[in-house]
Protein backbone atom coordinates (compact mmCIF):
# COMPACT_ATOMS: atom_id res chain seq x y z
CA UNK A 1 0.00 0.00 0.00
CA UNK A 2 1.67 3.24 -1.27
CA UNK A 3 1.40 6.59 0.78
CA UNK A 4 -1.30 7.73 -1.06
CA UNK A 5 -3.49 4.93 -0.57
CA UNK A 6 -2.78 4.87 3.20
CA UNK A 7 -3.96 8.43 3.12
CA UNK A 8 -7.32 7.54 1.74
CA UNK A 9 -8.42 4.84 4.23
CA UNK A 10 -6.61 7.16 7.07
CA UNK A 11 -9.25 10.17 6.30
CA UNK A 12 -11.97 7.09 6.48
CA UNK A 13 -10.54 6.38 9.91
CA UNK A 14 -10.65 10.17 10.79
CA UNK A 15 -14.00 10.39 9.74
CA UNK A 16 -16.19 9.92 12.66
CA UNK A 17 -13.28 11.82 14.91
CA UNK A 18 -14.07 15.26 12.62
CA UNK A 19 -16.85 17.48 13.91
CA UNK A 20 -16.29 19.46 10.99
CA UNK A 21 -15.85 17.32 7.95
CA UNK A 22 -15.18 20.42 5.45
CA UNK A 23 -11.39 20.44 7.62
CA UNK A 24 -10.98 16.56 5.81
CA UNK A 25 -11.55 17.99 2.61
CA UNK A 26 -8.06 19.96 2.45
CA UNK A 27 -6.14 17.35 4.07
CA UNK A 28 -2.36 17.09 3.28
CA UNK A 29 0.51 15.44 5.03
CA UNK A 30 1.17 18.39 6.61
CA UNK A 31 -2.18 18.20 8.52
CA UNK A 32 -2.23 18.08 12.71
CA UNK A 33 -4.77 16.27 13.69
CA UNK A 34 -5.18 18.37 16.98
CA UNK A 35 -4.55 21.80 15.95
CA UNK A 36 -6.00 21.82 12.35
CA UNK A 37 -8.77 18.85 12.18
CA UNK A 38 -9.98 20.20 15.71
CA UNK A 39 -10.06 16.57 16.94
CA UNK A 40 -10.18 16.40 20.52
CA UNK A 41 -7.18 14.62 22.25
CA UNK A 42 -9.17 12.05 23.76
CA UNK A 43 -10.01 10.62 20.55
CA UNK A 44 -6.37 10.37 19.47
CA UNK A 45 -6.86 6.68 21.25
CA UNK A 46 -9.83 5.61 19.69
CA UNK A 47 -8.41 6.82 16.09
CA UNK A 48 -5.50 4.66 17.11
CA UNK A 49 -7.50 1.67 17.69
CA UNK A 50 -9.77 1.88 14.42
CA UNK A 51 -6.42 2.37 12.12
CA UNK A 52 -4.88 -0.85 14.19
CA UNK A 53 -8.25 -2.61 13.28
CA UNK A 54 -8.08 -1.20 9.58
CA UNK A 55 -4.84 -2.11 8.49
CA UNK A 56 -4.30 -4.92 10.30
CA UNK A 57 -1.52 -3.71 12.52
CA UNK A 58 -0.63 -3.17 16.35
CA UNK A 59 0.61 0.45 17.25
CA UNK A 60 2.53 0.66 20.43
CA UNK A 61 2.65 3.64 22.76
CA UNK A 62 6.34 4.90 22.11
CA UNK A 63 4.80 4.88 18.19
CA UNK A 64 1.58 6.47 18.92
CA UNK A 65 2.78 9.30 20.49
CA UNK A 66 4.31 10.15 17.23
CA UNK A 67 1.11 9.94 15.39
CA UNK A 68 0.72 13.99 15.47
CA UNK A 69 0.52 15.37 11.74
CA UNK A 70 -0.76 13.16 9.16
CA UNK A 71 2.26 12.22 7.60
CA UNK A 72 3.54 11.20 11.05
CA UNK A 73 0.54 8.75 10.79
CA UNK A 74 1.09 7.44 7.49
CA UNK A 75 5.16 7.13 8.92
CA UNK A 76 4.26 4.44 11.28
CA UNK A 77 1.02 2.60 9.65
CA UNK A 78 3.71 1.99 6.67
CA UNK A 79 5.96 1.29 9.20
CA UNK A 80 4.15 -1.03 10.57
CA UNK A 81 2.52 -2.42 7.94
CA UNK A 82 5.97 -3.63 6.49
CA UNK A 83 7.11 -4.84 9.40
CA UNK B 1 -35.75 35.58 51.64
CA UNK B 2 -36.71 32.25 49.80
CA UNK B 3 -37.28 32.20 46.20
CA UNK B 4 -40.26 30.61 44.59
CA UNK B 5 -39.43 27.86 41.78
CA UNK B 6 -41.34 27.39 38.60
CA UNK B 7 -41.36 24.88 35.94
CA UNK B 8 -40.75 26.44 32.58
CA UNK B 9 -40.06 23.53 30.13
CA UNK B 10 -40.92 19.80 30.50
CA UNK B 11 -39.12 16.43 28.56
CA UNK B 12 -40.49 13.01 28.28
CA UNK B 13 -39.64 9.61 27.35
CA UNK B 14 -42.13 7.17 28.52
CA UNK B 15 -42.87 3.48 27.38
CA UNK B 16 -46.50 4.83 26.77
CA UNK B 17 -45.44 8.19 24.33
CA UNK B 18 -42.16 10.29 23.94
CA UNK B 19 -42.46 13.63 23.89
CA UNK B 20 -45.04 15.76 25.36
CA UNK B 21 -48.27 15.46 22.95
CA UNK B 22 -47.98 11.96 22.47
CA UNK B 23 -47.37 11.46 26.19
CA UNK B 24 -50.54 13.61 27.34
CA UNK B 25 -52.44 11.20 24.28
CA UNK B 26 -51.49 8.42 26.43
CA UNK B 27 -52.38 9.81 29.53
CA UNK B 28 -55.55 10.96 28.94
CA UNK B 29 -56.28 7.80 26.77
CA UNK B 30 -54.87 4.69 29.05
CA UNK B 31 -52.45 4.06 26.30
CA UNK B 32 -50.15 0.95 27.62
CA UNK B 33 -46.61 0.87 27.00
CA UNK B 34 -46.32 -2.43 28.36
CA UNK B 35 -45.14 -5.37 26.11
CA UNK B 36 -44.05 -9.19 25.87
CA UNK B 37 -40.22 -9.20 25.65
CA UNK B 38 -39.45 -12.77 23.69
CA UNK B 39 -36.00 -12.51 25.61
CA UNK B 40 -37.19 -12.27 28.69
CA UNK B 41 -38.65 -16.12 27.99
CA UNK B 42 -35.77 -17.50 26.33
CA UNK B 43 -34.10 -16.24 29.42
CA UNK B 44 -36.92 -17.98 31.85
CA UNK B 45 -37.01 -14.82 33.68
CA UNK B 46 -40.94 -15.20 35.98
CA UNK B 47 -41.41 -11.99 34.51
CA UNK B 48 -41.59 -11.59 30.48
CA UNK B 49 -42.77 -8.17 30.19
CA UNK B 50 -41.53 -4.86 30.28
CA UNK B 51 -42.43 -1.03 30.08
CA UNK B 52 -39.82 0.35 26.76
CA UNK B 53 -40.25 3.26 24.66
CA UNK B 54 -40.31 3.26 20.87
CA UNK B 55 -37.32 5.57 20.57
CA UNK B 56 -35.18 5.75 17.36
CA UNK B 57 -31.68 5.93 18.31
CA UNK B 58 -30.71 7.60 15.59
CA UNK B 59 -33.28 10.92 16.58
CA UNK B 60 -30.05 11.19 19.39
CA UNK B 61 -28.23 12.93 15.90
CA UNK B 62 -30.64 15.89 16.61
CA UNK B 63 -29.08 16.08 20.31
CA UNK B 64 -25.61 15.65 19.79
CA UNK B 65 -22.66 16.31 17.81
CA UNK B 66 -21.69 13.75 15.50
CA UNK B 67 -18.36 12.95 16.99
CA UNK B 68 -20.05 12.71 20.65
CA UNK B 69 -23.39 10.39 19.28
CA UNK B 70 -20.39 7.98 17.24
CA UNK B 71 -18.75 6.65 20.33
CA UNK B 72 -22.39 6.79 22.37
CA UNK B 73 -23.50 3.47 23.28
CA UNK B 74 -25.25 3.53 27.05
CA UNK B 75 -28.67 3.51 26.03
CA UNK B 76 -29.48 5.27 29.56
CA UNK B 77 -27.43 7.97 28.39
CA UNK B 78 -29.43 8.40 25.33
CA UNK B 79 -32.88 8.42 26.93
CA UNK B 80 -31.35 10.92 29.56
CA UNK B 81 -30.00 13.50 26.90
CA UNK B 82 -33.45 13.25 24.73
CA UNK B 83 -35.34 14.20 28.02
CA UNK B 84 -33.49 17.06 29.01
CA UNK B 85 -32.76 18.65 26.08
CA UNK B 86 -36.12 18.78 24.89
CA UNK B 87 -37.12 20.35 28.43
CA UNK B 88 -34.42 22.64 27.76
CA UNK B 89 -36.45 23.74 24.34
CA UNK B 90 -39.53 23.35 25.93
CA UNK B 91 -38.72 26.15 28.34
CA UNK B 92 -38.01 28.55 25.16
CA UNK B 93 -33.61 27.71 24.87
CA UNK B 94 -31.68 26.84 22.14
CA UNK B 95 -28.96 24.13 22.51
CA UNK B 96 -25.76 25.44 21.04
CA UNK B 97 -23.78 28.15 22.69
CA UNK B 98 -19.64 28.99 23.96
CA UNK B 99 -20.53 30.61 26.97
CA UNK B 100 -20.78 28.77 30.50
CA UNK B 101 -23.89 29.36 32.32
CA UNK B 102 -22.48 29.97 35.77
CA UNK B 103 -26.56 30.62 37.02
CA UNK B 104 -27.44 27.50 35.32
CA UNK B 105 -26.99 23.55 36.82
CA UNK B 106 -28.48 20.04 36.51
CA UNK B 107 -29.57 17.42 39.06
CA UNK B 108 -30.34 14.32 37.04
CA UNK B 109 -30.34 10.78 38.44
CA UNK B 110 -30.60 7.18 37.77
CA UNK B 111 -30.21 4.09 39.74
CA UNK B 112 -27.27 1.99 37.69
CA UNK B 113 -24.88 2.88 35.32
CA UNK B 114 -25.38 0.85 32.19
CA UNK B 115 -24.79 -2.72 32.58
CA UNK B 116 -24.48 -3.57 29.08
CA UNK B 117 -21.74 -0.53 28.74
CA UNK B 118 -20.17 -2.61 31.98
CA UNK B 119 -20.73 -6.32 30.00
CA UNK B 120 -18.75 -4.92 27.16
CA UNK B 121 -15.74 -3.65 29.17
CA UNK B 122 -15.85 -6.84 31.77
CA UNK B 123 -16.20 -9.09 28.25
CA UNK B 124 -12.60 -7.06 26.79
CA UNK B 125 -10.80 -7.51 29.94
CA UNK B 126 -11.07 -10.68 29.80
CA UNK B 127 -10.38 -11.43 27.06
CA UNK B 128 -7.05 -9.72 27.81
CA UNK B 129 -8.29 -6.75 25.06
CA UNK B 130 -8.91 -4.29 27.29
CA UNK B 131 -6.47 -2.05 24.84
CA UNK B 132 -9.34 -1.67 22.38
CA UNK B 133 -11.97 -0.50 24.81
CA UNK B 134 -11.05 3.43 24.20
CA UNK B 135 -11.35 6.61 25.10
CA UNK B 136 -15.39 6.61 25.58
CA UNK B 137 -15.79 3.94 28.03
CA UNK B 138 -15.70 5.49 31.25
CA UNK B 139 -17.61 8.40 30.80
CA UNK B 140 -20.09 5.95 30.12
CA UNK B 141 -19.83 3.75 32.91
CA UNK B 142 -19.58 6.66 35.55
CA UNK B 143 -22.43 7.28 37.59
CA UNK B 144 -22.62 11.02 36.88
CA UNK B 145 -22.83 10.17 32.49
CA UNK B 146 -25.77 11.58 31.76
CA UNK B 147 -24.99 15.04 33.89
CA UNK B 148 -21.85 15.17 32.26
CA UNK B 149 -23.04 14.55 28.77
CA UNK B 150 -26.00 17.61 29.60
CA UNK B 151 -24.32 19.58 31.67
CA UNK B 152 -21.79 19.41 29.05
CA UNK B 153 -23.98 20.21 25.77
CA UNK B 154 -25.81 22.86 27.31
CA UNK B 155 -22.58 24.87 29.60
CA UNK B 156 -23.92 24.43 32.93
CA UNK B 157 -21.47 26.07 35.46
CA UNK B 158 -23.93 26.07 38.76
CA UNK B 159 -24.06 22.26 40.27
CA UNK B 160 -24.12 19.43 38.67
CA UNK B 161 -25.16 16.66 40.59
CA UNK B 162 -25.89 13.25 39.90
CA UNK B 163 -28.05 11.32 42.49
CA UNK B 164 -29.29 8.24 43.42
CA UNK B 165 -32.13 7.21 45.86
CA UNK B 166 -33.44 3.54 44.44
CA UNK B 167 -37.08 4.26 42.90
CA UNK B 168 -37.17 7.72 44.67
CA UNK B 169 -34.28 9.53 42.28
CA UNK B 170 -36.64 11.25 39.98
CA UNK B 171 -38.89 12.87 42.84
CA UNK B 172 -34.96 13.28 44.50
CA UNK B 173 -33.84 14.98 41.49
CA UNK B 174 -36.35 17.61 41.07
CA UNK B 175 -36.59 17.81 44.80
CA UNK B 176 -32.77 18.97 45.26
CA UNK B 177 -32.81 21.22 42.02
CA UNK B 178 -36.02 23.30 44.03
CA UNK B 179 -34.18 23.50 47.12
CA UNK B 180 -30.76 25.01 45.06
CA UNK B 181 -33.38 27.95 43.43
CA UNK B 182 -35.46 27.68 46.31
CA UNK B 183 -32.65 28.89 48.81
CA UNK B 184 -30.58 31.25 46.07
CA UNK B 185 -27.92 29.13 44.72
CA UNK B 186 -28.99 28.83 41.44
CA UNK B 187 -31.23 30.76 38.66
CA UNK B 188 -32.17 27.65 36.95
CA UNK B 189 -31.97 23.87 37.18
CA UNK B 190 -32.52 21.26 34.74
CA UNK B 191 -33.84 18.36 37.10
CA UNK B 192 -34.87 14.35 35.85
CA UNK B 193 -33.33 11.18 36.18
CA UNK B 194 -33.32 8.21 33.33
CA UNK B 195 -33.37 4.32 33.84
CA UNK B 196 -32.81 1.71 31.24
CA UNK B 197 -33.04 -1.97 32.93
CA UNK B 198 -31.14 -4.21 30.93
CA UNK B 199 -31.57 -7.76 31.48
CA UNK B 200 -28.83 -7.97 34.00
CA UNK B 201 -30.96 -5.25 36.47
CA UNK B 202 -34.27 -7.12 35.42
CA UNK B 203 -33.00 -10.67 36.30
CA UNK B 204 -32.02 -9.62 40.17
CA UNK B 205 -35.92 -8.23 40.43
CA UNK B 206 -37.25 -11.16 38.99
CA UNK B 207 -34.95 -13.23 41.20
CA UNK B 208 -36.59 -11.42 44.57
CA UNK B 209 -40.19 -12.63 43.15
CA UNK B 210 -41.70 -9.13 43.33
CA UNK B 211 -42.55 -8.78 39.70
CA UNK B 212 -45.91 -9.26 37.95
CA UNK B 213 -45.68 -12.98 36.30
CA UNK B 214 -49.14 -13.66 35.54
CA UNK B 215 -49.90 -11.75 32.85
CA UNK B 216 -47.26 -12.45 30.04
CA UNK B 217 -49.76 -13.50 27.73
CA UNK B 218 -51.98 -10.13 27.99
CA UNK B 219 -48.72 -7.46 28.54
CA UNK B 220 -51.15 -4.60 28.89
CA UNK B 221 -53.17 -5.86 31.60
CA UNK B 222 -49.71 -7.21 33.69
CA UNK B 223 -49.62 -4.01 35.95
CA UNK B 224 -52.02 -3.77 38.39
CA UNK B 225 -51.65 -0.98 41.08
CA UNK B 226 -54.06 -0.95 43.81
CA UNK B 227 -56.22 -3.91 42.37
CA UNK B 228 -57.06 -7.18 44.49
CA UNK B 229 -55.13 -9.28 41.53
CA UNK B 230 -52.12 -7.03 41.72
CA UNK B 231 -49.12 -9.66 41.60
CA UNK B 232 -45.93 -7.31 41.52
CA UNK B 233 -44.57 -4.68 39.26
CA UNK B 234 -43.93 -4.64 35.58
CA UNK B 235 -40.07 -3.23 35.20
CA UNK B 236 -40.31 -0.08 32.64
CA UNK B 237 -37.32 2.01 31.02
CA UNK B 238 -37.70 5.69 30.02
CA UNK B 239 -36.33 8.91 31.48
CA UNK B 240 -38.10 12.53 31.77
CA UNK B 241 -37.13 16.07 32.69
CA UNK B 242 -38.26 19.24 33.98
CA UNK B 243 -36.39 22.03 33.83
CA UNK B 244 -36.93 24.49 36.84
CA UNK B 245 -36.79 28.49 37.01
CA UNK B 246 -36.49 31.40 39.72
CA UNK B 247 -39.87 32.44 39.62
CA UNK B 248 -38.55 36.23 38.60
CA UNK B 249 -36.21 34.92 36.22
CA UNK B 250 -38.70 33.34 34.36
CA UNK B 251 -41.07 36.24 34.45
CA UNK B 252 -38.73 38.47 33.04
CA UNK B 253 -38.10 36.68 30.07
CA UNK B 254 -41.80 36.08 29.48
CA UNK B 255 -41.87 32.34 29.50
CA UNK B 256 -44.56 29.96 30.09
CA UNK B 257 -45.20 28.51 33.19
CA UNK B 258 -46.62 25.06 33.79
CA UNK B 259 -46.48 25.01 37.41
CA UNK B 260 -44.97 25.95 40.71
CA UNK B 261 -43.05 23.86 43.62
CA UNK B 262 -44.45 25.04 46.49
CA UNK B 263 -42.86 22.18 48.74
CA UNK B 264 -40.64 19.07 48.64
CA UNK B 265 -38.84 16.45 51.12
CA UNK B 266 -36.74 13.99 50.43
CA UNK B 267 -35.93 11.78 53.85
CA UNK B 268 -35.47 8.44 55.18
CA UNK B 269 -37.47 6.13 57.44
CA UNK B 270 -33.95 4.85 59.17
CA UNK B 271 -35.18 1.07 58.12
CA UNK B 272 -36.54 1.27 61.62
CA UNK B 273 -40.13 0.70 63.24
CA UNK B 274 -41.15 -1.20 59.81
CA UNK B 275 -38.81 -0.06 58.06
CA UNK B 276 -36.47 -2.33 55.89
CA UNK B 277 -34.29 -2.13 53.54
CA UNK B 278 -37.14 -2.58 51.27
CA UNK B 279 -39.72 -1.53 53.27
CA UNK B 280 -40.80 1.90 54.17
CA UNK B 281 -40.85 2.89 57.47
CA UNK B 282 -44.49 4.47 57.48
CA UNK B 283 -43.51 7.29 60.23
CA UNK B 284 -40.76 8.33 57.74
CA UNK B 285 -43.42 8.99 54.81
CA UNK B 286 -45.69 10.51 56.58
CA UNK B 287 -43.13 12.92 58.16
CA UNK B 288 -42.12 13.49 54.36
CA UNK B 289 -45.43 14.54 53.02
CA UNK B 290 -46.00 16.25 55.65
CA UNK B 291 -42.65 18.73 55.65
CA UNK B 292 -43.10 19.04 51.42
CA UNK B 293 -47.34 20.56 52.72
CA UNK B 294 -45.77 22.60 55.80
CA UNK B 295 -43.02 24.09 53.31
CA UNK B 296 -45.73 25.33 51.16
CA UNK B 297 -47.96 26.05 53.72
CA UNK B 298 -50.40 23.95 52.04
CA UNK B 299 -53.39 22.71 54.01
CA UNK B 300 -53.88 18.98 53.47
CA UNK B 301 -57.53 19.75 52.43
CA UNK B 302 -56.60 21.53 49.50
CA UNK B 303 -55.00 18.24 47.74
CA UNK B 304 -56.61 17.41 44.56
CA UNK B 305 -54.74 14.73 43.54
CA UNK B 306 -52.81 12.54 44.55
CA UNK B 307 -49.79 10.67 41.84
CA UNK B 308 -48.95 7.99 43.97
CA UNK B 309 -46.29 5.79 43.90
CA UNK B 310 -48.43 2.60 44.23
CA UNK B 311 -46.10 0.04 42.05
CA UNK B 312 -48.50 -2.93 42.57
CA UNK B 313 -47.22 -4.84 45.55
CA UNK B 314 -48.81 -5.44 49.01
CA UNK B 315 -47.26 -2.34 49.30
CA UNK B 316 -49.85 -0.52 47.84
CA UNK B 317 -52.62 -1.26 50.66
CA UNK B 318 -49.90 0.32 53.14
CA UNK B 319 -49.10 3.85 50.61
CA UNK B 320 -52.72 4.45 51.03
CA UNK B 321 -52.72 3.81 54.58
CA UNK B 322 -49.91 6.46 55.07
CA UNK B 323 -51.30 9.19 52.79
CA UNK B 324 -54.54 8.69 54.67
CA UNK B 325 -52.67 9.48 58.11
CA UNK B 326 -50.05 11.77 56.69
CA UNK B 327 -53.45 13.89 55.20
CA UNK B 328 -55.75 13.61 57.98
CA UNK B 329 -58.19 12.44 54.82
CA UNK B 330 -60.38 9.41 54.55
CA UNK B 331 -63.77 7.99 52.43
CA UNK B 332 -65.29 10.86 51.07
CA UNK B 333 -63.04 13.15 52.11
CA UNK B 334 -59.81 11.59 50.24
CA UNK B 335 -58.55 12.95 47.08
CA UNK B 336 -58.12 11.62 43.55
CA UNK B 337 -55.59 8.92 43.27
CA UNK B 338 -53.39 7.41 40.25
CA UNK B 339 -50.80 5.45 39.15
CA UNK B 340 -48.96 6.25 36.14
CA UNK B 341 -47.66 2.67 36.58
CA UNK B 342 -51.08 0.68 35.52
CA UNK B 343 -49.51 1.88 32.03
CA UNK B 344 -46.06 2.03 31.91
CA UNK B 345 -45.12 0.00 34.47
CA UNK B 346 -41.96 0.96 37.22
CA UNK B 347 -39.57 2.98 35.30
CA UNK B 348 -37.25 2.90 38.78
CA UNK B 349 -35.22 5.47 38.70
CA UNK B 350 -36.94 7.36 36.06
CA UNK B 351 -40.50 6.70 37.67
CA UNK B 352 -40.51 9.78 39.93
CA UNK B 353 -39.35 12.40 36.72
CA UNK B 354 -42.00 10.34 34.35
CA UNK B 355 -45.00 10.62 36.66
CA UNK B 356 -43.66 14.31 37.52
CA UNK B 357 -44.32 14.98 34.22
CA UNK B 358 -47.67 13.81 34.26
CA UNK B 359 -48.92 15.71 37.34
CA UNK B 360 -47.68 18.87 36.10
CA UNK B 361 -49.79 18.26 32.75
CA UNK B 362 -52.76 17.06 34.71
CA UNK B 363 -52.64 20.58 36.67
CA UNK B 364 -52.27 22.63 33.25
CA UNK B 365 -54.82 20.28 31.47
CA UNK B 366 -57.48 20.28 34.39
CA UNK B 367 -57.64 16.35 34.08
CA UNK B 368 -57.19 12.77 36.65
CA UNK B 369 -55.42 10.25 34.73
CA UNK B 370 -57.01 7.08 34.33
CA UNK B 371 -56.07 3.85 36.46
CA UNK B 372 -56.15 0.81 33.95
CA UNK B 373 -56.80 -2.47 35.28
CA UNK B 374 -58.43 -1.27 38.26
CA UNK B 375 -61.29 -3.28 37.19
CA UNK B 376 -61.29 -5.00 40.91
CA UNK B 377 -59.85 -2.52 43.08
CA UNK B 378 -58.38 -4.14 46.81
CA UNK B 379 -61.25 -3.83 49.46
CA UNK B 380 -59.47 -2.12 51.91
CA UNK B 381 -57.91 0.06 49.56
CA UNK B 382 -61.64 1.40 48.65
CA UNK B 383 -62.32 1.52 52.46
CA UNK B 384 -60.02 3.94 53.12
CA UNK B 385 -59.61 6.25 49.50
CA UNK B 386 -63.06 5.65 49.13
CA UNK B 387 -64.23 4.08 45.40
CA UNK B 388 -65.16 7.37 44.01
CA UNK B 389 -61.69 8.31 43.72
CA UNK B 390 -59.89 5.47 42.02
CA UNK B 391 -60.85 7.02 38.39
CA UNK B 392 -60.45 3.90 35.67
CA UNK B 393 -61.64 6.54 33.04
CA UNK B 394 -59.85 10.22 32.29
CA UNK B 395 -62.04 12.61 34.58
CA UNK B 396 -62.30 15.91 33.67
CA UNK B 397 -61.63 18.04 36.70
CA UNK B 398 -60.23 21.60 37.76
CA UNK B 399 -56.88 20.32 39.57
CA UNK B 400 -54.96 23.01 41.59
CA UNK B 401 -52.78 21.21 43.77
CA UNK B 402 -51.08 17.57 43.04
CA UNK B 403 -48.74 15.70 45.56
CA UNK B 404 -46.44 12.86 43.97
CA UNK B 405 -44.28 10.95 46.13
CA UNK B 406 -41.86 7.65 45.59
CA UNK B 407 -40.50 5.76 47.75
CA UNK B 408 -37.25 3.98 47.42
CA UNK B 409 -35.40 0.44 48.47
CA UNK B 410 -33.04 1.96 51.57
CA UNK B 411 -36.45 3.54 53.10
CA UNK B 412 -36.01 6.20 51.30
CA UNK B 413 -38.72 8.87 50.38
CA UNK B 414 -39.41 12.07 48.69
CA UNK B 415 -42.24 14.28 48.34
CA UNK B 416 -43.03 17.22 45.88
CA UNK B 417 -46.25 19.62 46.15
CA UNK B 418 -47.10 21.14 42.84
CA UNK B 419 -49.70 23.83 42.32
CA UNK B 420 -50.93 26.05 39.51
CA UNK B 421 -49.23 28.92 39.01
CA UNK B 422 -50.45 32.28 40.42
CA UNK B 423 -48.17 35.12 40.93
CA UNK B 424 -49.80 36.92 43.60
CA UNK B 425 -50.98 33.62 45.06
Amino acid sequence: MDRQAILDELKKVLVPYTENKELLGGITEDTDLLKDLKINSANLVDIIIDAESKYNIEIDFDSAEKMITVRNCIDVIAEKMNA
Amino acid sequence: MSRRVVVTGVGVLSPNGIGVPAFLHALQNGVSGIRFIPKYEELKFNCQVAGIPQFDWEDLRNYLPEVTFHGLRSIGIGYGVKAALDAWTDAGYTIGNDKTLWDTGCVFGSSVADTDVIRNAIERVDAKESKKLGSRVVEQIMGSGITAYVAGRLGFGNRTISNSAACATGTQAIVMGYEYIRNGAAKRMLTGSSEYVDQYVFGAFDSMRILSRKFNEQPQQSSRPMSSSACGFVPGSGAAALMLEDMEYALERNATIYAEIVGGATNSGGQRCGGTMTAPNPAGVIQCIQTALAEGKVDPGAIDLISGHLTATAADRLEIRNWSTALGRTGEDFPMINSLKSMIGHCLSAAGSIEAVAAVLQLKHDFVHPNTNLEDPDPEIVRIAGADHLPVTMIKKEINTVAKANFGFGDVNTCLIFSKFNQHG
